[in-house]
């Protein structure tokens, strides 16, 4: 994976697999730290504690068709090679929690890269299901939340071009706001 | 900054227009690979590219989904395109300016790229 929003977007899938209707995303930037923690948490159908030991192995996967599955060991190594962590709580029936540790002075460290193209191809993908998009940098804070949206949207569809537009601004222009106005 | 207000003229706008209760179950379908393979080979700049090509030309009856991995990783990131009536042409090792290309061709004018289907690549 080229960057972290990449990674973020991927491990999503996993979340969408599971039969999540809620997903969170949560970036917590510290840069006088240079450390950066990245969580995804899901209340899809969740693992069992033998589950979450392999899920880590390369060579496990919930799928037939293949005997790999390399999102999540991919989204450690990532960590890893920063010198940071990965960790995985998951219950089964209550949903499954990933979060990461970067530290984001490393070398290896990957960009966090375009996490509002990973957003906004989650929501545009999966109309069903409720994201949310939380970022910390400093003392500035961006939220999305779909549950919000959908509320003032009342039976307008949260697919509608117009609707999608404005998500796509509002990505934008939020962490524009909290990267400095840059 | 986008507000919520602005949200809320967007839906009273919408619910004013007709067009918002086409049924689109009919329409064209437009199928991203999603999987890690898909994802790591650059299957969301195409999805964006997709999109904003979608909404740039307002094509109203153009749906866009996602699928995940069909087992071609190699020509990743591949993208389904089903029109009414017709067979799923399947285009692989797609990039964004190649999407541009997939809209005005076959999705607005019913031709098929064929340099960019699966049966020119294997």
């Amino acid at each position: 994976m080229e960057d972290i929003s990449l990674h973020l977007l991927d491990l999503a899938q996993n979340s969408i697999s599971a039969g999540a209707s809620l997903v969170e995303i949560f970036i917590v930037e510290d840069t006088h730290k240079g450390q950066m923690i990245v969580t995804l948490r899901d209340n899809g159908h969740g693992m069992d504690e033998s589950q979450v030991k392999r899920v880590t192995d390369p060579f496990f996967t919930t799928r037939n068709t293949r005997r790999v599955g390399l999102g999540i060991p991919l989204f450690q190594a990532s960590a890893e090679a920063t010198g940071g962590q990965m960790y995985i709580k998951s219950c089964k029936g209550r949903g499954t929690e990933i979060k990461a540790v970067f530290h984001t002075t490393h070398i290896d460290c990957l960009p966090l890269g375009r996490v509002d193209d990973t957003i906004l191809s989650l929501i545009l993908l999966n109309p069903e299901i409720n994201f949310v998009y939380s970022h910390k940098k400093q003392d500035k804070h961006f939220l999305l939340d779909t549950r919000q949206i959908r509320e003032v949207l009342g039976q307008v569809s949260i697919e509608n071009p117009s609707v999608i537009e404005w998500i796509r601004k509002y990505l934008s222009d939020g962490l524009e706001e909290i990267n400095g106005g840059v | 900054m986008k507000s919520l207000q602005e949200l809320e003229q967007i839906k009273q706008k919408t619910l004013d227009s007709v067009s918002l209760r086409k049924d689109r179950a009919g329409g064209i379908r437009i199928v991203v690979g999603m999987g890690t393979c898909g994802i790591a080979a650059g299957a969301r700049p195409v999805l964006m590219s997709f999109l904003e090509e979608v909404q740039k030309r307002n094509l109203r009856d153009v749906t866009i989904t996602q699928t995940g991995c069909i087992g071609v990783c190699r020509l990743e990131p591949m993208v389904e395109v089903t029109r009414p009536g017709e067979e799923k042409v399947t285009y692989v090792k797609m990039t964004a300016e190649k999407a541009k290309r997939v809209i005005s061709e076959h999705i607005v004018n019913g031709k098929i790229v064929n340099e960019y289907t699966i049966g020119a690549a294997e």
